[in-house]
C-alpha cells in the first residue's frame, strides 16, 4: 500500500429503517489531496461522512486509516484518530471568545487543574490563526463575528486538531467571493502540509478551483471517481442526476408588461440600506444579484414591513402605502418566500393543507370564526394539483416533503392568498440540481400569469437564466440594473464589487 | 429507473403518513390506556375505590385543576407558559368573593365578574409577553407573584366567606344529574367547548401556527401580537372559570390557596402529550392527563399511602410520561 494513501472506505453499507441510506460506497483519500464529494440531496453524502466522524456506526464495509482497519465509534474516537469535520451549520458557542471556542473541552489547566491557563490558550491560539492565515481577535466574541469569519474559527478549530483528515461540509455556502478566495489559500496550505481534505459542495463550479478528485454519489450508490482535470462541469452533474442539464440558459421569453406594480425610491434602513430604488412591472422576474451582505435579502425584508425604513416611498399598483408590518404587506398582495424556508416558510410540523392556507385562513372562516375544513381542503388540493406538489395527501406533515417540494407549498401558500407580487429569496437554495429546472420553470410560468416576481440569487447562472431584468447591489447600495440582453457575468459581478473607494 | 429528484417513491410517503397517523393516534391512546389501567389496577386492589361517591369524588378534585390545565393547553400549544394561573385562580377567587358580598351581586353577575376578571388577567398577560416583549416564563412569573400578593392585600389575609350568597355553592356542588356534582358536568362542557374552539375555529388554527414556528405565521401575514394576545386571554378565561368553581366549592375564597395549581394543570397537560416545545397538542389529552393524576392521587390515598409519598408518585409519572414521549419522538426523528 502506498505510503501516502491516508484513508480507504470500501464497500460500506448503511441502513436506516426503510431506507439504505449507502450501498457498497468507495472512498480513498492520498495525504495532499483534496478530494471533492458530490452528489444530490440525500445521495449519501452526510450520511458517509457521519459515519467516518463517528455519529454513525457503518453496518459494513471497511474504513482503513493509515493502512490499519478502523472502527470510528464516536466523534471522540474519530478525533483521536485525526479526522475532524467541519458542519454545515457553524457549531460554535456565540458568547464564548475565539480562543475559547477552539479549545473548548481541551483548555489547558493551570493551579491544581481548577483554573483555566488564559494565557496560554490565547498564545496557542494566535500561532494557530498564524498557521493557518487568519486575521482574528483571540479575544474577540465569536457571537460578534460575521458568518464568514465563524466559519473560519471552525476551520482553525479542525486544523488545531492536528489531525490528517479534514472534512469539510459545504464550506463556502455562507462565504462571499473574496472570503472563499482565503478559504482557498487556507485550503492550499492545508494541502502542503499533507493533509487530505474530503470537500462536499453544491457549488460545482468550485470543484475545478479546489479539488484534485471528484467522487460522485447517487441515491446513496457509489456512481464515480474521476480527476477533476479531465472532467468539467456538465459532466458532472450528469453522474449526479444520470441525464445532462443545459448550462447557460436565458429566459425564452420575456412576459413584462408596461404596467408598473411596485416602485421603490430611496428605501434606507438604519443598518445597510442606503438609497434603494428600483420599479417592478406586472409579469415581470426582476433579479436581484450581488455578493452576500450586499443588502438584497434587507430590501425584501423592509418591503414587507419586517424590517423599520428610516426613510424612502413604496408605491402598489400606482399607490403609496406604508407597510409596518408584514400583515400590511400581506394585505397589499406581496409574499415573501425566505431562502430559510424552514425557518420562514413553513410549519414543519403541520400538514400540508394547514400551510397552504396559512395565509388566508380568514378565507376559509365564517363570521362566527369556525374553520371551513371543506373548502380550505379543496383549495389546498388545488394548489397542490396546479403546483404539481409531490405530496400522498394534502394531510402529509410538512417535514416530511423534500425541499422542492416544500418550496412549492410555500408558493402555493401565496398563490392561495392571491398575492400577485413574489419575492424569492434564493429560491432553489436546498433544492437538488435536477429539480431546479422545475423550479425555474415553476417561476416562468408565474410571471407569465401576470404575477410580478423579485428573485433574490447569489447564483449568477440563475440570475441570467430566469430575469428580464437585474438589479445589482453592493454595500446596500442599487450599483446597476440592467436589461437581461445586456448582462453577462463579468458585467454583473463589476456591479456587484463595485465599492466605495 | 428514471429519477425523480422532486420526490421519494409515492409509496414510501404514502406508507410514512400513514404510520405517522397511526402515531399520532398511538400517543392519546397510550395515555388513555395508561389511565385505564391505573383505574383498574386501583379498583381491584381496593374495593373503596371503585365506588360511585369515590369516583365523583376523584372528578370533582380534578374540576379546578383540570379547568386550568384546559386553559393553559392553548398558552402551551402556542410555545409558551402561564406560571400564574394558580395564583391567577386564588386572585380571581377572592375579587370574585369580594364583590359577591360586598356588592351583593346575584350569582349569575357574580359568575360573569369571575369570568371577566380572568380574561383581564390573561390579557395583561398576554400584553406583556407580546409589546413588552417578556418571555413568557418571566411574565408569568411575575404575574403570579403579583397576584399572589393582591390576592392578599384585598382579602386582608382572611378567608372571604359567600355563604351569604344564596345559590353560589349550588353551582360547583349542586347536582343538575343526580348524583354528579355540577362542577364535574361545567368541566366536562368546558373542556368540549374548548375543544371545538382548538380544533374547529380561526383561534385554534392561529394557535397551532403560532406555535409550530411563531415567524414563520407572522410573515404569513398573521397579526401575531393580537392572536397571542386573545389566547392568553383565553387562558384568563379559564383561570376566572376556576376561581368561581373553588369558591362555589369551598363557600369562601381562601387567600393562600391556589399557589401550586399551576404546576399539576401543567403536569395533567404534559402527561396528556401537549408538547412543550408547541405546535402539538389536544384538550381530549390533556383532560386524561388530569384524570390520571386524580385518579393516581386518589387510589394512593385510599391506600393509606402517605401524601408526601403521593407527591413524589406524581413527579415519577411526569418524567415517564415525558420520557416516553420523548422516546417516541426520537424514534420518529430517525425514520
Amino acid at each position: 500500500m502506498p505510503t501516502d494513501q491516508l484513508l480507504v472506505i470500501s464497500g460500506v453499507n448503511k441502513e436506516f429503517p426503510g431506507v439504505q441510506a449507502l450501498q457498497d460506497v468507495h472512498l480513498d483519500l492520498k495525504a495532499g489531496e483534496v478530494h471533492a464529494l458530490v452528489g444530490e440531496n440525500g445521495a449519501g453524502k452526510s450520511t458517509l461522512m457521519k459515519i467516518l466522524s463517528g455519529i454513525y456506526t457503518k453496518d459494513s464495509g471497511s474504513i482503513t486509516y493509515r493502512g490499519e482497519q478502523v472502527n470510528v465509534a464516536s466523534p471522540l474516537e474519530a478525533q483521536q484518530l485525526g479526522i475532524s469535520i467541519i458542519h454545515q451549520e457553524i457549531n460554535l458557542m456565540p458568547d464564548l471568545t475565539v480562543a475559547e471556542n477552539i479549545f473548548i473541552g481541551r483548555e489547558p489547566k493551570r493551579f491544581f487543574k481548577i483554573f483555566l491557563d488564559k494565557k496560554l490558550i490565547v498564545k496557542n491560539t494566535h500561532a494557530l490563526l498564524a498557521e493557518v492565515n487568519l486575521r482574528l481577535d483571540p479575544n474577540q466574541k465569536v457571537g460578534d463575528l460575521t458568518v464568514a469569519k465563524q466559519q473560519m474559527v471552525e476551520i482553525a478549530k479542525a486544523v488545531s486538531y492536528n489531525g490528517s483528515v479534514i472534512i469539510m461540509d459545504e464550506p463556502t455556502s455562507s462565504l462571499t467571493t473574496t472570503e472563499t478566495a482565503a478559504l482557498f489559500k487556507i485550503i492550499g496550505d492545508l494541502k502542503k502540509a499533507g493533509k487530505g481534505i474530503i470537500y462536499i459542495s453544491h457549488r460545482l463550479e468550485e470543484l475545478s478551483q479546489i479539488s484534485d478528485r471528484v467522487t460522485v454519489l447517487r441515491d446513496g450508490k457509489y456512481i464515480d471517481t474521476v480527476k477533476t482535470s479531465e472532467t468539467n462541469i456538465s459532466k458532472i452533474i450528469a453522474l449526479m442526476i444520470g441525464r445532462n442539464v443545459e448550462q447557460d440558459l436565458r429566459p425564452e421569453v420575456n412576459t413584462s408588461t408596461s404596467e408598473v406594480v411596485l416602485e421603490v425610491k430611496g428605501l434606507t434602513t438604519k443598518r445597510l440600506l442606503k438609497d434603494v430604488s428600483f420599479d417592478l412591472k406586472r409579469g415581470e422576474i426582476l433579479g436581484f444579484a450581488g455578493l452576500v451582505g450586499a443588502g438584497r435579502t434587507e430590501v425584501a425584508l423592509a418591503l414587507i414591513g419586517r424590517d423599520p425604513i428610516v426613510s424612502g416611498d413604496i408605491w402598489v399598483k400606482g399607490k403609496e402605502v406604508k407597510i409596518h408590518n408584514p400583515a400590511k404587506a400581506v394585505a397589499l398582495g406581496i409574499g415573501y418566500l425566505s431562502e430559510d424556508r424552514k425557518r420562514y416558510g413553513l410549519l414543519l410540523g403541520q400538514d400540508v393543507s394547514f400551510n397552504i392556507t396559512l395565509a388566508s385562513i380568514k378565507r376559509f372562516t365564517n363570521w362566527v370564526g369556525f374553520f371551513q375544513k371543506k373548502s380550505s381542503g379543496d383549495a389546498a388540493k388545488k394548489a397542490v394539483k396546479a403546483l404539481s406538489i409531490k405530496t400522498p395527501t394534502i394531510a402529509q406533515t410538512a417535514k416530511n416533503l423534500s425541499g422542492g417540494n416544500q418550496q412549492k407549498v410555500v408558493i402555493a401558500k401565496w398563490l392561495t392568498r392571491e398575492c400577485d407580487i413574489l419575492i424569492f429569496d434564493e429560491p432553489t437554495r436546498g433544492v437538488d440540481v435536477g429539480a431546479k429546472d422545475e423550479v425555474y420553470k415553476l417561476l416562468r410560468n408565474l410571471a407569465a400569469e401576470g404575477k410580478s416576481i423579485i428573485m433574490i440569487s447569489s447564483e449568477l447562472p440563475e440570475v441570467l437564466r430566469l430575469s428580464d431584468r437585474i438589479v445589482v447591489m453592493c454595500e446596500g447600495r442599487v450599483t446597476g440594473i440592467q436589461d437581461n440582453k445586456d448582462s453577462d457575468q463579468n458585467s454583473l459581478m463589476k456591479f456587484a464589487t463595485k465599492y466605495r473607494a | 429507473m428514471s429519477i425523480d429528484t422532486f420526490t421519494d417513491s409515492g409509496e414510501k410517503r404514502a406508507r410514512r403518513g400513514l404510520s405517522s397517523l397511526i402515531r399520532q393516534q398511538a400517543e392519546q391512546s397510550l395515555a388513555f390506556a395508561s389511565l385505564v389501567l391505573i383505574f383498574l389496577f386501583f379498583a381491584f386492589t381496593n374495593a373503596a375505590f371503585y365506588s360511585w361517591s369515590n369516583i365523583t369524588g376523584i372528578l370533582l378534585s380534578t374540576a379546578v385543576t383540570g379547568m386550568l390545565a384546559i386553559g393553559t393547553t392553548f398558552v402551551i400549544i402556542t410555545g409558551g407558559i402561564d406560571l400564574s394561573i394558580g395564583t391567577g385562580t386564588t386572585l380571581a377567587a377572592v375579587v370574585t368573593a369580594k364583590m359577591l358580598t360586598s356588592l351583593h351581586l346575584s350569582v349569575g353577575t357574580g359568575i360573569l365578574v369571575g369570568i371577566a376578571f380572568g380574561a383581564l388577567f390573561g390579557a395583561l398577560n398576554g400584553i406583556l409577553i407580546t409589546f413588552l416583549k417578556l418571555p413568557p416564563f418571566i411574565a408569568t412569573l411575575a404575574m403570579m407573584l403579583i397576584a399572589k400578593g393582591l390576592a392578599l392585600v384585598i382579602s386582608d389575609v382572611r378567608p372571604v366567606y359567600t355563604d351569604s350568597v344564596s345559590g353560589w355553592s349550588e353551582i360547583a356542588l349542586g347536582e343538575l344529574i343526580p348524583n354528579l356534582p355540577n362542577a364535574v358536568l361545567i368541566l366536562a362542557l368546558a373542556a368540549v367547548i374548548a375543544s371545538i374552539v382548538l380544533n374547529r375555529t380561526i383561534i385554534g388554527r392561529y394557535t397551532f401556527a403560532i406555535g409550530s414556528n411563531e415567524e414563520a405565521t407572522k410573515l404569513s401575514g398573521v397579526n401575531v401580537k393580537k392572536w397571542l394576545i386573545l389566547i392568553y386571554t383565553i387562558g384568563g378565561i379559564f383561570v376566572g372559570l376556576a376561581g368561581i368553581l373553588l369558591t362555589s366549592r369551598l363557600s369562601s375564597a381562601q387567600p393562600a390557596l391556589g399557589s401550586g395549581y399551576e404546576l399539576e394543570a401543567i403536569a395533567a397537560v404534559i402527561i396528556g402529550g401537549t408538547s412543550l416545545l408547541g405546535g402539538k397538542g389536544s384538550i381530549l389529552g390533556t383532560v386524561i392527563g388530569a384524570l390520571i393524576m386524580a385518579v393516581l392521587i386518589n387510589g394512593l390515598r385510599i391506600m393509606e399511602i402517605q401524601q408526601e409519598w403521593q407527591t413524589v408518585v406524581v413527579g415519577v409519572v411526569i418524567v415517564l410520561a415525558v420520557y416516553t414521549d420523548s422516546l417516541r419522538r426520537r424514534r420518529a426523528g430517525l425514520n
